[in-house]
């Protein structure tokens, strides 16, 4: 069984995103990148699988030829083979998901795994959009996934609690944080992921048009919050409660 | 430009996540309203009494009594044919179904926004609220999300929608049999809804057990009839069940009072509540960097602090 695993190379979720100046966008140069945290969580459930019946991982990151850094984290934890869509411009999630169907197209997985968001954009459609132009179903905000041959059965973390739903296969997945605690890669692994197999693609050799349909206008930082004051005790604390109406 | 807006609803009512969408279609134009589920025609009543709506599309099947996004989006499809704005709301169930209409669309999806500034232009969170996005899009038809905290809720009263049956829900092809709904755990609580809550107490990894979490904070929101939330890490450590995550990746919440106990204030959780009118913190650390966003702030031990303020209040 193969699963595909699409990664995004993000600004490190450590790191306060800095609105750039100019209102452009925010500011990207000379700042730590990483993994996007829900991919970790995708690519160690992929790996996990591989006790179900999984046999092989394809990684594929669609950015700058920096995400190849990504694509072999990936690997080091435990990808098998990885594919590396070069854009130096701005590929949207619907350009981006047309992409992941022509790959699906090519390679047949029978399950992809994607995060649910990425931490950047915060956009949380991928893999709707995949599952929809595949016509096949989906699982997003999965918190436990149990696959057989056939079909996969999903846990969804949705609002006020959770859901079951079964899909038979092929599949699309999106992951939420409580899925796995993703590993880290050891140094031997990641010495060996440095021999495993990298395509480098362009979106054009998939004849796939990903002209941005949004145009960014401008970029601010939210209005700042300033904090305020410090009380002494409970009883001020409730003094100020009770001045606000909020206590009785 | 004419609108259709997804109902979110539990089979009986409707949720006020919806109100804030139609607001939110209502600076577009004309809101007509799609209700998609089994034995909906209470819902569909009462969505028809919300002011502004023009008229309610009514798809009552099998195959969307669990809003499975398999089933609904090409139902979303079929009527987008004579409408040309699709708004949900960004809660768990609009986030699954929007993008996958989008997709069908041809469609960039404006995901979780702030403000509508014209017919095509958005405001929308990006980097979990470190900056707001405005983007302007080129596509004919748009699909949106709605973030709940961002509009005022339309009035459940007042309104006269026209109510009308979808005529073709695809019959026995509606249920496309891509997933098969199994069953869900849906917490029971008697405290108002996170999303929909004036005040909020939260905790965090401090609190250091599932017992004390509910010892202590409980009672508190119970004083002040609160809904009670938590930071990642205290949903993590099995303090708290997962719908209580306040945050990027949890709930986006904007109560009047928001009540921080032993949460650092990690951006992550910032994301998720800093538009709270009010933030109280409470936090042995004085550098902590919640008190940065904090009103009003307490240091101190949440051990000793939280019981003398449930008494006291
Ligand atoms: C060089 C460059 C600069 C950019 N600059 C900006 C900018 O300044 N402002 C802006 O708004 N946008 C920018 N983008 C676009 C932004 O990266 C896209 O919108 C993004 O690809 C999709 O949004 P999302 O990640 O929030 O999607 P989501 O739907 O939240 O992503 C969900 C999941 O889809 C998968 N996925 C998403 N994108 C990729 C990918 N590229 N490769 C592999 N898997 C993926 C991952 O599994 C991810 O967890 C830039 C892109 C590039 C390449
Ligand atoms: C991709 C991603 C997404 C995330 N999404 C979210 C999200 O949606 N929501 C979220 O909350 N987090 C999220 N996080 C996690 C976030 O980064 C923080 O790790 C988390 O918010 C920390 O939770 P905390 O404040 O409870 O714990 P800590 O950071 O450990 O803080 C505990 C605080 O309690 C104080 N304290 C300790 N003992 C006492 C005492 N006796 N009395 C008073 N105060 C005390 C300490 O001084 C400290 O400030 C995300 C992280 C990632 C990587």
């Amino acid at each position: 069984m193969k699963v595909l695993v699409p990664v995004k190379r993000v600004l490190d979720y450590n790191v306060k995103p800095r609105v750039k100046a100019d209102g452009t966008g925010v500011d990207l140069a000379n700042v730590k990148m990483s993994m996007n945290p829900f991919d970790e969580i995708a690519v160690e459930e992929a790996i996990r699988l591989k006790d179900k019946g999984v046999t092989e991982i394809v990684v594929v990151s669609i950015g700058e030829q920096k995400s190849q850094e990504t694509l072999r984290t990936a690997l080091a934890m435990g990808a098998d083979r990885a594919i590396l869509i070069v854009s130096e411009e701005k590929v949207e999630p619907l350009g981006v998901a047309k992409l992941l169907k022509a790959i699906v197209d090519e390679e047949k997985p029978d399950l992809v795994i994607l995060g649910k968001q990425a931490i950047d954009d915060d956009n949380n459609q991928t893999g709707q959009m995949l599952a929809g132009l595949l016509g096949v179903g989906q699982a997003t905000f999965a918190s436990k996934v149990d696959l057989t041959a056939t079909n996969v059965t999903v846990t969804r973390e949705v609002d006020g609690g959770s859901e079951t739903e079964e899909l038979s296969l092929p599949a699309v997945i999106t992951v939420d944080l409580r899925l796995n605690e993703p590993r880290y890669a050891s140094l031997p692994n990641i010495m060996k992921a440095k021999s495993k197999p990298m395509a480098n693609k362009t979106p054009a050799d998939y004849g796939v048009d990903v002209t941005p349909r949004l145009t960014t206008l401008k970029v601010v930082e939210p209005p700042k919050r300033s904090g305020g004051v410090k009380v002494a005790d409970v009883d001020e604390l409730v003094a100020k409660l009770k001045a606000m109406g909020v206590a009785k | 430009m004419k609108t259709l807006v997804w109902v979110e609803h539990d089979g009986k009512t409707v949720k006020d996540a919806t109100l804030a969408v139609v607001t939110a279609a209502a600076q577009l134009g004309e809101v007509h309203l799609l209700v998609a589920g089994q034995g909906v025609d209470a819902v569909a009543a009462e969505a028809a009494k919300i002011a502004g709506v023009g008229k309610v599309h009514v798809a009552d099947d099998a195959a969307f009594a669990h809003a499975l996004a398999e089933n609904v989006a090409p139902l979303v499809v079929e009527l987008m044919g004579h409408h040309d704005a699709f708004l949900a709301p960004a809660t768990t169930h609009g986030k699954n179904i929007a993008p996958r209409v989008a997709a069908l669309l041809d469609v960039m999806q404006i995901s979780d926004i702030l403000s509508v500034e014209s017919e095509d232009t958005f405001t929308r969170p990006i980097y979990a609220g470190n900056a707001i996005a405005t983007v302007q899009s080129k596509d004919a038809k748009k699909v949106i999300t709605v973030r709940g905290t961002a509009f005022e809720k339309a009035a459940t009263e007042g309104g006269s929608g026209a109510i009308e049956k979808v005529a073709s829900t695809g019959g026995a092809n509606a249920d496309g049999g891509l997933s098969v709904f199994k069953g869900q755990e849906i917490a029971k609580s008697e405290r108002p809804e996170l999303t929909s809550a004036k005040i909020i107490v939260s905790g965090g990894r401090a609190l250091g057990s599932s017992e004390q979490f509910h010892a202590l904070i409980d009672p508190l929101a119970d004083k002040l009839g609160a809904g009670v939330g938590a930071s990642r890490a205290a949903v993590d450590a099995g303090y708290a069940p997962n719908d209580y995550q306040v945050g990027q990746t949890g709930k986006i919440v904007a109560p009047e009072v928001y009540v921080a106990v032993g949460i650092s204030g990690a951006i992550q959780h910032l994301a998720g509540m800093k538009d709270s009118k009010t933030i109280i913190a409470i936090n042995k650390d004085e550098d902590a960097p919640i008190f940065q966003v904090a009103d009003l702030g307490l240091v101190g031990d949440l051990f000793k602090i939280l019981p003398e303020l449930t008494e006291k209040l």
